[in-house]
């Protein structure tokens, strides 16, 4: 069995409660941190795990905490990034439902690491309820004395707020969402200057994800170092997998990162294969944003290695064969799923959710939709194809925040792999507009 | 809404709840409680009236305009009146795959009506949304706090017989 960080506790009765979390052995890394090191031996302990962004960006997050400035006199912030919203991806979802003292155990070791007395979970307002689990568990934590006033006697201040958001994709990306934070419209911020001079209220701020977070109690249980054990290279530690699609088992699974895509996609203990009687067509490994694969690279990379579930092994072939972890929104697709319908949903996706600050962004998305729509409802030309990758090109890099990216890669990838299966839809309109049609040409499938 | 401005407030234990919500923030960063703000006064008028918004910037104390540009933003507000309940109907790929776009055609003909309409009887507002984080339990839609999942026709005809009552 794999080692288990986040979801060892998840499924014990009455985890979402204080007492039952803390027979589990729920808050003594709290006590570790706050009686016996001090908030530059806990941001050590972060640096030497290895624990990488698990919103998607993957960047250190010891590495992100040592950035932060900290001028004389001015207050600094924490706020976790619980705006959710990258199709695909339901892991904080769940687990802040199941075992909300996790994240807030995390929470106070990391304001304590960092020097903040008021920190934010900001949780995308459809969530509504998951905001009233926090909201309950902090109640209790504070009751207990792990938060509030002179923690565990420690002269430690810390509040913790728990901020609905009004639903809005763009809001995960983390300017837009202290500026969401700040009561205004989601618009991500130019950068310079990094929220870790000038984030919440122009202070130092740290954002940083819900999963990223929720490793903290364990990483001060056992120490970074043991964290790093976990994992293979710069991939440490372990990392929840959303799987969805046509899949046995879709779920929240906890995988130690370098099992391999094959045993998570077929073993009984993930996602238990594909539905029965169907072939794996493709798969979007990291959320809807990374670059979607066809099923001969899914399994081995195009130099015939095993694919892992690691950061650089997904990554491996560049965006040529390869893709990305991402927020580990693994979706699969059966031979029953149409490509060019699926990037026209995705495209839809993001042109709704464009914050349309930048021109590249706003017209791109909506372009590319509306260019998507027509070959899906049978009213393509060849050269609308070439228009999608030339759209797309025009927004990747061309826009203040990674959003515009994310609307690109979903649309570029899926022509570089299935550029057949769009050709198809325009010189086959009435076939492919059929009810239920999908295109059945020459494809592997596994 | 058809009530003068000064006929729009909050009730006295909703108002004790934004209080509480302004306390959270800083000294002059009361603008912060917008957001949560009118997530209570959509629970109470069930929509955002200009009325409404003019009243929650005056509580805020900020412009008018500040809570239009935000309310106008994000997708969660109503802008409309809108039915009893309000279903948002999960549209976003992976909903799909599990055969959300059949069941969604299901749910129209059981309601009569389309996205962004209200039924005649005033009891359902169909609303499309985008991803909900919940696509391994997919299809998915919300009203209100209640998420129901993994639906089929025959469970969408269940809930709204439900709620039909």
């Amino acid at each position: 069995m794999a080692r288990k960080i986040l979801t060892e506790h998840i499924n014990v009765p009455g985890i979402e409660t204080f007492d039952v979390y803390r027979k589990q052995g729920g808050y003594t890394a709290v006590e570790k941190a706050i009686k016996t090191m001090t908030p530059e031996e806990v941001v050590e302990e972060a640096k030497k795990s290895g624990v990488r962004g698990r919103g998607g960006a993957g960047f250190p997050m010891g590495m992100k905490w040592g950035f932060l400035a900290k001028p004389e006199g001015v207050p600094r912030y924490l706020v976790c990034n619980a705006d959710e919203s990258e199709p695909g991806t339901f892991k904080d979802h769940h687990l802040m439902k199941c075992i909300p003292h996790l994240l807030i155990e995390g929470m106070i070791i990391s304001s304590f690491a960092l020097g903040a007395n008021k920190s934010f979970i900001y949780v995308r307002g459809e969530l509504m309820y998951v905001i009233r689990i926090l909201e309950k568990a902090i109640a209790e934590a504070k009751a207990q004395g792990f938060l509030g006033k002179n923690i565990l006697g420690s002269g430690y201040d810390l509040e913790l707020v728990v901020q609905p958001g009004g639903g809005a994709y763009i809001c995960g990306e983390e300017t837009a969402l202290l500026e969401s934070l700040e009561g205004k419209r989601g618009n991500p911020r130019n950068k310079p200057p990094f929220p870790a001079v000038k984030g919440l209220y122009q202070s130092p701020t740290v954002v940083n994800n819900v999963e990223s977070i929720s490793n903290m109690p364990w990483i001060i249980n056992n120490g970074g170092d043991a964290y790093a054990t976990i994992g293979i290279g710069r991939s440490t530690g372990t990392k929840l997998i959303s799987a969805s699609g046509h899949i046995q088992k879709p779920g929240v699974y906890e995988i130690e990162l370098g099992v391999s895509v094959e045993e998570f996609l077929n073993s009984d203990e993930y996602c238990g294969g594909i539905r029965k009687g169907h072939h794996l067509k493709a798969l979007v490994a990291g959320g809807s944003s990374v670059p979607i694969l066809p099923a001969n690279l899914i399994m081995k990379t195009a130099a015939g290695e095993d694919r892992l579930m690691t950061y650089e092994s997904l990554s491996d072939g560049g965006f040529a064969t390869g893709t990305m972890l991402g927020s580990g929104g693994f979706i699969v697709f059966d031979e029953t799923a149409c490509i060019v319908r699926n990037t026209w949903n995705f495209s839809r996706f993001y042109h709704h959710e464009s914050c349309g600050q930048c021109s590249p962004c706003r017209e791109g998305t909506g372009w590319m939709e509306k260019v998507l729509h027509r070959i899906e409802h049978g009213h393509g030309s060849m050269h609308d194809i070439d228009l999608l990758v030339d759209i797309s090109k025009k927004i990747e890099g061309n826009t203040i925040c990674p959003l515009g990216d994310a609307a690109a890669w979903p649309v570029a990838s899926a022509i570089r792999h299935f550029r057949d299966e769009f050709v198809w839809h325009i010189t086959n309109p009435q076939e492919a507009t059929a009810p239920g049609a999908v295109y059945m040409g020459e494809m592997a499938l596994v | 809404m058809t009530e003068s401005p000064n006929l729009v407030a909050f009730t006295p234990e909703r108002l004790e709840t934004v209080k509480e919500i302004i306390a959270r923030y800083p000294e002059g960063r009361q603008k912060s409680a917008l957001l949560p703000v009118l997530h209570v006064a959509q629970e109470q008028w069930g929509w955002l009236s200009s009325e409404v918004m003019d009243y929650v910037a005056g509580i805020l104390k900020i412009e008018p305009v500040e809570v239009y540009e935000v309310a106008t933003f994000y997708t969660m507000y109503h802008l409309d009146p809108v039915g009893k309940h309000v279903i948002e109907y999960c549209r976003t790929g992976p909903c799909c795959l599990m055969g959300g776009e059949d069941v969604y055609g299901h749910l129209k003909k059981k309601l009569g009506i389309e996205a962004g309409e209200t039924t005649t009887d005033g009891k359902f507002t169909l609303k499309e949304v985008e991803c909900l984080a919940a696509c391994g339990w997919g299809p998915v839609f919300q009203i209100r706090e209640q998420f129901y999942m993994n639906l089929t026709n025959e469970k969408v005809d269940q809930i709204i017989e439900e709620l039909s009552k």
